[in-house]
């Protein structure tokens, strides 16, 4: 039983309790990924299955198999930054930094649900293409929690990459 | 958590034979997982049936079929369903977050467990995790809890959004049972109340597994959910209202309401339905409403709040929904 973690083939096996958070971060040695809360409610888990955003520690790695995951690991490194990433830094999108791969991974999977359409609660039209002003980044960006309290600097980092690609 | 057996279905009969022999389904793991992790639930053997072939939404008769796997994050999404059912994609839309919406399933959301602070700690007593221990929240802290079709086992209530835009639009509930049979059940009546028995949230037999969630021909109208939430977003409801409304002239043609929040299940009554039906719309015609879903409601101390929000919230709900209307 096999999964990918950032282009890398990584065998499932042992406990089937394992989250995969605890996967990413005890296997794979991925310790990018962060374990907030472990129930769902922080999003520092957040990581990308098959490019969607989902909460790692609410998932069991052996529902997994033959999936492409990506962590914050994936998305660059410190000499090639994802644009989210040097984003982040240029505002200061943090304090501790503790909560920032999740941020960084549901930002990355966030403007990708909109480039698909998906409507938020505060679009007002359902079926009209989102765009992702403050209020709607704020709203798709509600499973992040930041207990150093850095949003506005979180939301001008995301609407810079969002400018820029338009 | 504590030790299981993990199996991964390979087809729908193999998954309803292991849910037959005891296994427990796991969809999304998002509710499932949360608890397992407290060890407030504790099955000896999970079932994975994220691989069978109910994941799509299919046109059926006049109306949708939804795959019980088919998540919340594609089903708000689908063109369809936010064209034709815009009560169900909002009230999707008003729970949880993107992260979980991209794994909670129809089947998982339909079957998730109270938010009762007493059945989430195992310290406490609870007649729904450890029947015949007690109910924790009556003479507790009882915020979030029902204020209609309690009694003195369970106080709890049904805490999902989805559920109660479907109860308004009439849809039902496809289930396939270990005999090899299917029965459908409109969701109204999928949820029960507490009873003699509040460790059963609905009416699933051991064994029977969710196949699908059928939507009825679109209702047209006007529709509105409203979720009044302690913060803005990503927290379950106090109170909510699921509304279809058309009008004819200046008269409400026909109503359809549900409600979340208020009591184990969610919650409809056809005497609020009836009394708005061919009636001019008025705040007078909104308290009647308001009285014939609040005449039964007893309050337990801390969600006394929740009979003056109702009241208000389907006034505001009603105007709002009358005025769009005409
Ligand atoms: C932090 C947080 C906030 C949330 N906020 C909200 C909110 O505001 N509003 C809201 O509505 N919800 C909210 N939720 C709940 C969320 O919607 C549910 O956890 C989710 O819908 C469950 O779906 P799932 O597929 O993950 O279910 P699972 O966790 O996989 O399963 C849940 C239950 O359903 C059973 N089951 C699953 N599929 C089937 C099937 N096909 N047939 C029979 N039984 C089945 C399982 O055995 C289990 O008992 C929140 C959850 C979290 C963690
Ligand atoms: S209200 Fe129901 S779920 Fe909550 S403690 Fe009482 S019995 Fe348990």
């Amino acid at each position: 039983m096999q999964l990918s973690v950032n282009g890398e083939r990584r065998d499932l096996g042992g406990d089937p309790r394992t989250t995969l958070l605890d996967f990413l971060r005890h296997s794979c040695g991925l310790t990018g990924t962060k374990k907030g809360c472990d129930h769902g409610q922080c999003g520092a888990c957040t990581v990308l299955v098959n490019g969607i955003r989902i909460n790692s520690c609410l998932t069991l790695a052996v529902m997994h198999e033959g999936d492409e995951v990506t962590t914050i690991e994936g998305l660059g490194t410190p000499a090639d930054l994802h644009p989210l990433q040097a984003a982040f830094v240029a505002h200061d999108g943090y304090q501790c930094g503790y909560c920032t791969p999740g941020q960084i991974c549901s930002a990355k999977g966030m403007i990708d649900e909109a480039t698909r359409g998906w409507a938020s609660f505060v679009s007002e039209d359902l079926s009209a293409t989102p765009r992702l002003t403050r209020e709607e980044i704020a709203e798709r960006m509600s499973g992040n929690l930041c207990r150093c309290g850095a949003y506005p600097n979180i939301v001008d980092a995301i609407l810079e990459v969002v400018e820029g690609a338009r | 958590m504590r030790p299981f057996d993990y199996h991964r279905a390979g087809g729908l009969a193999g998954a309803v034979r292991l849910v037959a022999d005891g296994a427990r389904p796991i969809a999304g793991g998002t509710n499932l997982l949360d608890l397992m992790k407290l060890e407030i639930e504790a099955p000896a053997a999970l079932v994975d049936i994220n691989r069978l072939p109910i994941d799509r939404i299919e046109e059926s008769g006049d109306g949708l079929r939804i795959g019980a796997l088919v998540t919340n994050s594609d089903c708000a999404a689908d063109p369809r369903i936010r064209r034709d059912y815009p009560l169900l994609a909002r009230a999707i839309l008003a729970g949880a977050t993107f992260q979980l919406r991209n794994k909670a399933t129809t089947g998982g959301n339909l079957c998730q467990r109270t938010r009762c602070y007493y059945f989430y700690n195992v310290d406490q007593p609870c007649n729904k995790r450890a029947p015949g221990s007690g109910c924790g929240a009556i003479g507790g802290f009882n915020r979030i809890h029902a204020v209609l079709g309690t009694n003195q086992l369970c106080i709890a209530t049904y805490p999902g959004d989805m559920a109660v835009a479907l109860a308004a639009l009439g849809a039902r509930v496809e289930i396939a049972s270990p005999e090899g049979g299917t029965r459908i059940i409109p969701v109204r009546d999928f949820h029960r109340l507490p009873g003699e028995t509040p460790e059963r949230d609905n009416v699933l037999e051991p064994g029977e597994l969710i196949t699908a969630v059928v939507l009825p021909a679109p209702a047209g109208g006007t529709q509105l959910y409203r979720k009044v939430r302690d913060r803005a977003s990503y927290a379950f409801a106090l109170v909510s209202i699921a509304a279809v409304v058309r009008m004819d002239g200046e008269r409400i043609a026909s109503a359809t309401l549900a409600f979340g929040g208020l009591a184990h299940k969610p919650w409809h009554d056809p005497r609020i339905d009836a009394a708005l039906a061919g009636q001019l719309p008025s705040d007078d015609l909104f308290d009647r409403a308001a009285d014939l879903l609040l005449e039964d409601a007893r309050v337990w101390g801390s969600n006394d709040f929740k009979v003056p929000l109702a009241r208000r919230t389907l006034r505001a709900v009603l105007r709002e929904a009358t005025e769009i209307a005409a």
